[in-house]
């Protein structure tokens, strides 16, 4: 296990921000400690964004108090920004500037001395495969390789701490699988991580994870806690018909939920053991030609569903 | 203050402005249609009125009467009606701007009583033309007058009565040929500066909002100050080219004699450039779409820059309030420099009253535009 | 549940603009009934390549038919037979649901007679029922969504095109919604969905991958798990991770490995090597729990298929 010294990087007590008649974060309280990949995880309109920008302190909360790397970011915005990255959702990068003058622009702005900036251009270059795109323009490349120039800049000043909002969103795999690599990287070094995705799967890769849902944290644990703390089982159910076989569990006893999949059925049960022969009788009852059964371990979506209620309006 | 993050944001804006077709033809291509436009196109000289003459006696008298008309030069008689009815018909047409009718008993009326009347009609709808034609007719006139009873007086044996006449002795001083065009192209110079310099940097700070790099931006160290000032550097040397430009092109090219000192030119120039980028800078700041940024700088520019600055109406003709409000034209003060600079030759003590008005505006402008940034999202 | 005539076909359905290839030689056959799903990265060609099924874009080659009308020849009876959805763009915000209803049933030219009935399943599809009037803009996403989706099939479509769905959606939302889709299914509608999400796969009966304008793979979400990795996938638990990273990637029969979290996914040849791995580790001073057998992710196959391809470029991937 990479050794997180129990230092807190991030802390954040009462958050509060409306806009107008929305609540978009209410009561938000959260502890980091240093080296941790910290996920946000929820739906859009959830409040991951805005609670981004208070943490970058771009954005001023109406009640609550912040600490980034000991600055007291609601007094002091502008002190805490040499020691953090923010990588905002949308692109924020120089689209008519290249690749290596957008680079450049950010290691003036952060003071990095031109021995480091060369030192760590080449180092992160390579790591992200832009190497061979210095001289193209920023807004030329993909949406993959965008994102990874932009954690590129983010990085050229060694921040304690990184904020990265929804950083691999519609990022081909091959760029996210890049992507995550040199954060964990970072990890290694002792950098700080938060970032915020509405993926469910992406959460599984991180260190600790938040469930957001309508401005307020519903949960928070690493994901192996949070895959315990779920209530029940879950068990995969391949058939022939995944729809037949959907049907016919929808009354089962002991079943607390149903997924119906293109080619399975994920049902969540309420004791695997004593469920998982009742199941197959039934299946087998209404004739239904199915593979096989098994207990399979949940994913942060499964979690989500089952611990939280459904949105409601508006 | 950190003057390499300074740098930093003048080498990125001008990287930008170098690879933005749109700034570039802004600061390259307007002031060069703006000069040949307004250089040419304006003249508030009114030559060559065109009469309409109906010459009713065709005596040597009346051709006589018609030719001084046209040799004045103020006038051109290239249309005759016979009626009343043609005269009123070619001036509802626009054919002709004003008509002379010498009645069929003129050269009679002249001899024996020793006065006439000639009819002079002009068409007033514009009204700046029509006053400066009567001036023109009226001189012409007197002119006539004058030099009829001269004759009459030697053709009678008398002395010409001399007692009791003035005469004026007219001197032009600073523009001899009363050229307008010498008196409107130094301020058709500082309208270019002032719309073009305006637009430039009305989009600067709208575009990064609107792109979405603000946000990132100001997650940086950098402060308010060290961005607008890093902004505007590449957009003042531009404003400096451009002048330097409209500047040399009315000098070299126009004619316009120019009798100051070259430096006088610079400093100031440089020091109306500076507010100008500013106003642009803060329209920016207050306006986070580009569309309305630019619309907004072309509105606020405009209309007191064309009306109100002494380009296109003298200042001391307005009523007192609308005077006072020119006080706060910043284009006036540059217009009256220049035309002082260029006509009079003007030394720097002559012009310290426009000179602190502009550089407390500059002052002003930044002052704001540095305290209007919003250095966060909200 | 599926048909014998396809509902969609697609042969050598190609896109150039200008220098630059969208869609290469594209083939697909989609059954009634269907649920298939288009899964790529953005600027895969995914919309360019559902654009030209719906009758918007003309293919610069190859040929393509919806609903037994050729996309290039009959656009606009294509387009009165397709329902069209995305969620993001479909709607108007400033009206009210019953409004975009209304709208949408004049544009899709719903039978008078037929339009309240229509409009009623949708609201109650949807879970509107007493949200009639509220403006657009004020909903949640899974609302939205419902409600879009309801727009989509006054007109009783053949096919339906979904595209990015339910991006940023909440599960629950999610999940509701899917259910609405496979009810739909079964009714006879068949339905093409383009994602970028690649678990969002899951929900569909077959899975079209396309990577830079090609088909990488094509077959139901069981078969690109069991045949498109080329390997078997297992997760170990182990310190320290980057040494025992380090260590692993030399290590004999693995095709690769990846942090993920606090552990190791390692793709190994086949179940024995797997054995091999924990002791492996040990020998150099790193502590492991025994392997763990995982099912790979759709993302897992797509990264495999798509560095193999580019490794030997004549690999077309797995076809069913």
């Amino acid at each position: 296990m990479t050794a997180t010294t129990h230092e807190i990087v991030i802390e954040a007590q009462g958050l509060k921000r409306r806009f107008g008649a929305v609540e978009a974060v209410r009561d938000i309280s959260l502890t980091i400690m240093r080296g941790e990949i910290f996920g946000l995880v929820g739906a859009d309109g959830a409040g991951k964004t805005t609670i981004m920008r208070l943490l970058a302190g771009v954005l001023r909360p109406d009640a609550g108090a912040i600490r980034v790397a000991g600055v007291d970011v609601v007094a002091e915005p502008k002190r805490v920004r040499s020691e953090l990255s923010y990588m905002p959702q949308r692109f924020g990068l120089y689209e008519d500037l290249t690749v290596a003058e957008n680079i450049f622009f950010y290691s003036e702005l952060f003071s990095v001395s031109p021995r480091e900036r060369r030192a760590r251009t080449g180092q992160l270059l390579e790591a992200a495969g832009l190497a061979p795109f210095q001289r193209r323009l920023a807004g030329q490349l993909s949406g993959g390789m965008k994102q990874k120039l932009g954690l590129v800049c983010a990085l050229i000043h060694t921040p304690r701490v990184l904020l990265l909002d929804e950083p691999t969103t519609g990022v081909d795999p091959v760029s996210r699988r890049d992507f995550w690599a040199i954060l964990y990287n970072l990890r290694e070094s002792g950098v700080t991580i938060l970032l915020s995705t509405a993926y469910m799967d992406e959460a599984e890769r991180c260190s600790r994870v938040a469930l957001l849902q309508a401005g307020q944290i519903r949960s928070c644990d690493t994901p192996s806690r949070l895959k315990q703390a779920m209530p029940g089982a879950l068990l995969d159910v391949v058939a022939d018909d995944p729809g037949a076989a959907n049907q016919a569990l929808k009354d089962a006893p002991g079943v607390l939920g149903l997924l119906l999949m293109g080619d399975r059925v994920h049902v969540r049960v309420d004791d695997a053991g004593r469920r998982s022969p009742e199941l197959r009788a039934r299946l087998a009852e209404r004739a239904i030609a199915h593979t096989e059964i098994t207990t399979i371990e949940p994913g942060i979506e499964d979690v989500f569903v089952a611990l939280l209620e459904p949105d409601g309006a508006a | 203050m950190s003057l390499r993050r300074l740098f930093a944001m003048a080498f990125k804006e001008t990287l930008q402005i170098w690879r933005d077709p749109r700034s570039l033809a802004i600061a390259l291509l307007m002031p060069v249609m703006q000069m040949a436009l307004l250089g040419y196109g304006v003249s508030l000289d009114i030559k060559r009125v065109p009469l309409c003459i109906n010459d009713q006696e065709h005596s040597q008298l009346s051709r006589d009467l018609v030719q001084r008309f046209v040799a004045s030069g103020w006038f051109s008689a290239d249309h005759a009606s016979a009626t009343d009815r043609a005269v009123r018909g070619a001036l509802d047409r626009g054919a002709c701007a004003g008509a002379v009718t010498i009645p069929v008993d003129f050269s009679r009326a002249l001899m024996t009583t020793g006065s006439a009347s000639v009819q002079t009609v002009f068409d007033a709808t514009d009204t700046n033309t029509t006053n400066v034609a009567i001036g023109y007719a009226q001189g012409v006139i007197a002119q006539t007058t004058a030099d009829f009873e001269s004759q009459w007086a030697a053709a009678h044996g008398l002395r010409p009565p001399k007692i009791g006449a003035v005469d004026l002795e007219a001197r032009v001083w600073f523009n001899e040929g009363l050229d307008s065009r010498n008196f409107i192209i130094p301020a058709v110079v500082a309208v270019i500066l002032a719309l073009v310099g305006a637009q430039l940097t009305s989009l600067t700070i709208s575009r990064e909002w609107e792109r979405g790099t603000m946000e990132q931006l100001i997650s940086t160290p950098v402060t308010a100050l060290e961005v607008m000032l890093g902004k505007l550097v590449p957009y003042f040397v531009i404003g400096l080219v451009d002048a330097a430009f409209c500047l040399f092109t009315a000098i070299y090219w126009f004619k316009v004699p120019f009798r100051g000192s070259f430096i006088v030119l610079a400093i100031t120039t440089a020091l109306f450039t500076l507010v100008v980028l500013g106003i642009g800078y803060l329209i920016s700041v207050r306006i986070r779409s580009q569309l309305g940024a630019s619309q907004v700088a072309l509105i606020l520019t405009m209309t007191p820059t064309t009306m109100l600055s002494g380009y296109t109406f003298a200042i001391d003709q307005m009523p007192a309030p609308v005077q006072a409000v020119t006080l706060l034209v910043y284009a006036r003060y540059y217009v009256t420099i220049l035309r002082d600079v260029f006509l009079k030759g003007s030394p720097l003590q002559d012009l310290l009253i426009p000179i602190a008005a502009l550089s407390a505006y500059a002052a002003a402008i930044i002052w704001i535009a540095a305290r209007s940034f919003r250095d966060r999202l909200d | 549940m599926t048909g014998s005539q396809p509902v969609v076909v697609a042969e050598g359905l190609t896109k150039r603009f200008g220098a630059f290839t969208a869609v290469d030689r594209l083939d697909l056959s989609i059954a009634k009934g269907e649920v298939v799903g288009f899964i790529g990265p953005n600027g895969a060609g995914k919309s360019t390549t559902i654009r030209m099924l719906c009758g918007l874009l003309r293919p610069s080659a190859g040929r393509a038919s919806v609903a037994g009308f050729d996309v290039g020849r009959q656009p606009e009876a294509v387009r009165a037979h397709i329902g069209y959805m995305s969620q993001k763009f479909s709607l108007y915000g400033d009206l009210t649901c019953r409004e975009n209803l209304r709208f949408f049933a004049g544009i899709y030219r719903v039978p008078r007679q037929e339009r309240a009935e229509r409009t009623h399943f949708a609201i109650t599809m949807a879970g509107l029922e007493g949200r009639e009037d509220m403006l657009v803009r004020t909903l949640a996403g899974g609302w939205k969504q419902r409600l879009a989706l309801g727009c989509a099939i006054l007109h009783r479509p053949p096919v339906l095109f979904l595209d990015e769905p339910t991006s940023g959606v909440e599960p629950q939302a999610r999940r509701r919604f899917w259910d609405l889709i496979h009810t739909l299914a079964d009714g006879g509608v068949t339905i093409l969905v383009s994602t970028h999400y690649m678990d969002e796969a899951e929900y569909c009966n077959r899975i079209t991958m396309i990577d830079a304008g090609r088909l990488v793979a094509i077959g139901s979400p069981r078969e690109l798990r069991q045949q498109g990795l080329g390997g078997q996938l297992f997760e170990i638990v182990c310190a320290p991770l980057g040494a025992a990273l380090a260590a692993l990637r030399q290590a004999p029969g693995v095709l690769e490995v990846d942090i993920f979290g606090d552990k190791l996914h390692v793709l190994v040849h086949e179940q024995a090597v797997a054995e091999t791995l924990r002791p492996f580790l040990t020998e150099k001073g790193i502590t492991a729990d025994p392997p763990r057998s995982i099912a790979p992710s759709l993302e897992d196959v797509f990264v495999q298929l798509v560095s193999r391809r580019s490794k030997a470029p004549g690999d077309a991937g797995i076809k069913p």
